[in-house]
């Protein structure tokens, strides 16, 4: 399938969806509302993307941007899927209904960017203690992979 | 008065339905490290398990923001110590392609050679420690035997036996030692005469194959979905092998098969290590006598910098698959780093192959999915 299908068909699905063919995979931005959608189909239909290898966040200071990177396991295409997220009210579907893998990973995304998956069933903290440290601004959230976290007792500064 | 007939079933003091709830870890012998399972059982029979993880995290991917492209490599060899040779590469071939830089041939040899020493280091490891879960103290003792080869061969090379940092981006440290060819073949000789051992003492045991066999049974379907790789997902039948898909550095030059099984159960994924410990040892021999003179590292700049823009290397390690995503402003480190582990994601299925099986099988289904805690925590 080339990157031409692929983008004529998640064109049929998420009507908003831009693409980057910059790097080495085809990238799609979507809409936080319309990525689970999207998900669905490509895991079904044509496409059945059943390997999804990587779920992570990144923090661009001014917007958090959600990345998937999606593979199948019969024609070994690979996708890279993108959502961009408000700041201040970090807020996207959980997708571990259909990739069973996403259920660790979005709980690792949610303690260390403080990302809030809806519908996840069993949003914790994985890696991190329960509770937070004492005497830490508990309104600015503690999220360590965040650019502007701030840690005085742990972190050295290069 | 009682009814002495009647059997009284009152469990309101155990909880629901007479659950019992263990810790098991974070010091347990058998998770080899500091994993905390908290497991919920119902007499000898797990309901579920509950990893509880952290307790050696370092926060890798935060440290990385702020070492440069050169420093950044040697952290990763704390993460999948067992494999360090390999997550090394797989940094260093991030670094290559993103600033297009050109890699001897020389280096290219040694490093397959030396990623496919730590395969077979990394399993026989697995295999003692494994064995000794179950039960069987000796095989541990032959399997550090030919390990220790192993170790000496990296300790002449790369100056350390299990961090090695011996792969730098474009290239290698320094040289091979001059007794490497030597060394290495007196490895795989030792190797080969050794090897029925493991099948004599392990493989055709009556009770390691009645300990395994049809424990922890995965499903192909459910291997993919939860995102296993290495020789935990092709038990399963799972074609993953990173090094036969997406071939780096001289893999498609060198013959080698991918190790299925079918069966997907702890037996199964045992098979299949073993076997791979063979297929390393092919590699290697159609590599050492044939490793080109010249240079072992490449041109590049002092001071490294890496594009604006996106990248991902994928490496087979020991494990499976292990990725690194890079996102690149321009400057000398890294906005944002994020190493995809293949622990990590081996781990999270261990709830689904564990529950409803005895206690007792947990240690065949959790020894043989191969799990490095560092290499989960990060």
């Amino acid at each position: 399938m080339t990157n031409e299908e692929i983008k004529e068909y998640i064109s049929s699905i998420a009507p908003a969806a831009t693409f980057d063919e910059t790097g080495e995979w085809l990238n799609m931005i979507v809409e936080s509302a319309q990525l689970k959608p999207t998900m669905a189909a490509l895991r079904t239909g044509k496409m059945q993307m059943n390997y999804l290898f990587c779920l992570t966040c990144v923090d661009f200071k001014t917007h958090l941007t959600m990345v998937y990177h999606l593979s199948a396991t019969t024609h070994r295409q690979s996708i890279v899927i993108k959502a961009n997220l408000n700041r201040e009210q970090a807020m996207i579907e959980t997708v571990c209904d259909i990739w069973r893998t996403a259920e660790f990973l979005e709980r690792e995304v949610f303690e260390m960017f403080g990302v809030d998956f809806t519908n996840h069933p069993d949003l914790r903290k994985l890696i991190l203690e329960e509770e937070n440290p004492k005497g830490f601004d508990e309104k600015k959230g503690y999220w360590p992979l965040r650019k502007d976290f701030e840690d005085p007792i742990n972190m050295i500064k290069l | 008065m009682y009814n002495q007939t009647e059997i009284i079933k009152d469990t309101s003091e155990l909880g629901a339905e007479g659950e019992l709830v263990i810790n098991m870890g974070p010091q347990h012998p058998a998770t080899h490290g500091v994993l905390h399972l908290v497991v919920t059982l119902n007499g000898e029979t797990i309901k579920k398990i509950e990893p509880h993880l952290g307790y050696i995290h370092r926060s890798i991917e935060k440290m990385c923001e702020s070492l440069t492209y050169r420093q950044f490599i040697y952290v990763t060899s704390r993460m999948d110590y067992l494999s360090s040779h390999i997550n090394n590469l797989g940094c260093a071939l991030l670094v290559e392609k993103g600033m297009a830089i050109e890699v001897p041939d020389r280096a290219k040899y040694i490093r397959v050679i030396l990623s496919e020493l730590t395969r077979i280091a990394s399993h026989e490891l697995w295999l003692g420690a494994m064995a000794m879960d179950l039960g069987a103290f000796t095989p541990f003792f032959y399997a550090f035997r030919e390990r220790e080869m192993i170790t000496d061969i990296m300790e002449d090379t790369c100056g350390a036996r299990l961090t090695m940092n011996y792969i730098v981006p474009g290239g290698l440290m320094y040289d091979i030692h001059p007794d490497f060819q030597k060394k290495v073949k007196a490895f795989i000789t030792q190797f080969k005469s050794k090897v029925t051992e493991y099948e004599d003492l392990v493989t055709n045991n009556v009770i390691f194959q009645s300990r395994t066999k049809g424990v922890g049974i995965l499903s192909a379907e459910d291997a993919i979905s939860y995102g296993c790789t290495g020789p935990v997902a092709r038990a399963s039948g799972v074609s993953c092998d990173i090094r036969k898909l997406y071939p780096y550095e001289v893999y498609d030059k060198v013959e080698f098969d991918e190790v299925l099984e079918t069966a997907g159960d702890s037996f199964a994924r045992y098979i299949v290590r073993v076997k791979e410990m063979n297929q390393s040892i092919r590699i290697i021999e159609q590599l050492i006598d044939n490793i080109p003179e010249g240079d072992f590292v490449g041109k590049t700049k002092n001071v490294l910098k890496l594009p604006k823009g996106e990248f991902y290397t994928r490496v087979e390690t020991a494990r499976g698959e292990f990725g690194v995503y890079i996102v690149s402003e321009g400057g000398t480190t890294p906005h944002r780093i994020k190493f995809r582990s293949p622990g990590f994601s081996n781990l999270s299925v261990l709830n689904h192959i564990a529950a409803g099986s005895k206690i007792g099988d947990l240690m065949a289904s959790m020894g043989t999915l191969d799990l490095v805690i560092p290499d989960i925590d990060r």
